[in-house]
């Protein structure tokens, strides 16, 4: 089975002398969320223009479910769907017709249900008749979403869905875009928002000055790169840190009742039997203990620091 | 999806005819009222001493010219503004991410604006009948030059929309250079009314082949022979072609 998304020695340098991509190689899924992640410049919105066609490739290839983007280009974007940065809308429109629009001119024949069904789903139906003008900014950009929709697109590009919307819309937001992978939809996200990748990615990409740094599940990114936090409780507060525990780098509270150790979860050892056998020679009990995970920010801030 | 994406075609006409519908007073009523001034100024105060032009009374045979000044602009400023808005406000993306070709992107932009600029041709010359009598000698003719000048130049109006930058130079071409010549075209007079040196200067205006040959399709003289305008429309037409044929290659002003 072909890839959703298929790219090859993808190149691009603008007119400027500007190299947005260099030499990237990806290959995205059919049915998953994919989330890319790097910082403003990077090269994630080039990246996602050439894919649907408004941006011209430099080098390399890429292919949509087999279809070559470039030759094949009418049965390659008629698969992609796009959900621009900017709220770029027909102001005079209603949501109607600029919906109804974007689906003809995608190739497909009228099918008012579908566009109902759209709009439902949205919570755009009670605005059908309404002036995209005078809709709100979170409004305008689900009548972005529902135009890239309408022509029942299998892959779904979403560059910064978040950006301006409030958090109960985002939620609903995510909850649309759940729906559409359990439907079978590729979707393509990226994000500012690293809470947004991690509530919903299956896998995230990492791109930083027009190099795809990583591409690693979300899971075993997170599992691989991620320190974890063990925070121990204490029964007894305590003064300092004992002289005997200096090599476990433990962080004491400032009412001493808490004590941290970070371990790194991909080391061979995370010595925290070790650290319990010391606690207990130094007659330290504690009455409680909670482990946190390092946030895919962390990480993503890591990589790209790491990088620069 | 067939060869010809034609539900694209159908969208984008559809969408730039709503627009008409919309803008209607400034679309349809305009250009109307204009004329109509054109027709009091020209027709009734000036052509009341000028008697005859070409045994053609001045008021009809000025019906041309103004049909062909209003079909001009208006198809020029109808596509230039349709492709220019959408590059302006960023809906264009649409447009570029769509599987559509170029040849379906012109035939739905200029077809919409050729079928506006027509209607406004058609509009007047109802409007010029209220004015002055009419007799079309070659109706056919007429139909023919009003659509290939109005897809020509809705052509040359798709050209201007993508190379403009900003509004003012979406009104530079139309205003200092089509307006200009044609005025200068014969729209209002016979060019054997002009000195010998001018009448050959006015040979190098294409306009004037437009107007000319337009004209003949009415009263069935013309400046130059009607093979000629025919010619000089078809040659315009082809080159209006070529460039946007180009544009879309090279994907200039439109795709980085």
């Amino acid at each position: 089975m072909q890839p959703a998304i298929s790219v090859a020695k993808l190149s691009k340098t603008y007119e400027t002398g500007f190299e947005a991509l260099k030499d990237i190689d990806l290959e995205i899924r059919h049915g998953e969320i994919f989330a890319l992640l790097g910082p403003n410049g990077a090269g994630k919105t080039t990246l996602i223009n050439i894919i649907c066609g408004i941006v011209k490739p430099g080098e390399g290839r890429v292919l949509a479910d087999g279809h070559d983007i470039v030759s094949d280009y009418r049965a390659a974007r008629s698969l992609i769907g796009l959900v621009p940065q900017e709220l770029t809308t027909d102001a005079f429109e209603t949501v109607w017709a600029t919906v109804s629009f974007s689906r003809g001119l995608f190739g497909k024949p009228k099918n008012p249900a579908y566009i109902e069904k759209i709009l439902k789903d949205l919570s755009l139906w009670e605005k059908k008749d309404s002036k995209i003008m005078t809709l709100s900014g979170g409004m305008k950009r689900r009548v972005m979403i529902a135009k890239a929709l309408s022509h029942e697109p299998r892959i779904l590009f979403l560059d910064e869905p978040s950006a301006g919307v409030d958090v109960e819309l985002r939620r609903d937001m995510w909850e649309v875009v759940r729906r559409l992978r359990d439907s079978g939809v590729t979707i393509i996200l990226t994000t500012h928002y690293i809470e947004e990748a991690e509530e919903m990615a299956d896998r995230v990409g990492v791109i930083n000055r027009g190099q795809l740094v990583l591409v690693e599940e979300k899971s075993v990114l997170m599992r691989k790169l991620g320190r974890k936090e063990l925070t121990l409780q204490l029964q007894q507060p305590v003064d300092r840190v004992p002289e005997s525990l200096s090599s476990f780098s433990l962080q004491l509270s400032e009412d001493g009742g808490e004590l941290t150790y970070v371990y790194d979860t991909q080391g061979e050892r995370t010595g925290i039997t070790r650290l319990f056998k010391a606690l207990e020679e130094e007659g330290i009990r504690f009455r409680d203990l909670v482990t946190t995970q390092s946030s895919l920010e962390e990480i993503f801030v890591n990589l790209v620091s790491r990088r620069q | 999806m067939s060869m010809l994406n034609l539900h694209a075609v159908k969208a984008i006409y559809r969408f730039e005819m709503a627009r008409t519908g919309r803008t209607l007073l400034q679309s349809v009523v305009s250009p109307v009222v204009s004329t109509s001034l054109y027709f009091v100024v020209f027709g009734a105060a000036i052509g009341s001493r000028i008697s005859e032009v070409g045994g053609v009374t001045y008021g009809a045979f000025i019906v041309p010219g103004l049909i062909m000044l209003s079909l001009l602009t208006q198809s020029i400023s109808n596509a230039s503004f349709a492709i220019y808005f959408p590059k302006f406000v960023g809906t264009i993306y649409e447009l570029l991410s769509a599987p559509v070709s170029f040849i379906e992107i012109v035939m739905a932009y200029v077809g919409a604006a050729a079928t506006k600029s027509i209607m406004i041709g058609l509009i007047i010359l109802a409007t010029a009948h209220l004015f002055v009598p009419l007799e079309i000698q070659h109706p056919v003719f007429m139909l023919l030059f009003l659509v290939l000048t109005a897809v020509t130049f809705a052509l040359l109006g798709f050209i201007i929309g993508i190379w403009a930058t900003n509004f003012e130079k979406l009104q530079l071409v139309p205003l200092l250079v089509v307006t200009p010549l044609t005025f200068l075209g014969g729209s209002f007079y016979s060019i054997d009314m002009l000195p010998p040196v001018w009448q050959t200067i006015s040979h190098f205006n294409p306009v004037l082949y437009l107007v000319s040959g337009f004209r003949w399709s009415f009263f069935g003289q013309a400046d130059v022979s009607v093979a000629l305008s025919l010619g000089m429309t078809l040659v315009f037409l082809a080159a209006c072609l070529a460039v946007v044929w180009w544009i879309f290659k090279t994907g200039w002003r439109i795709r980085n």
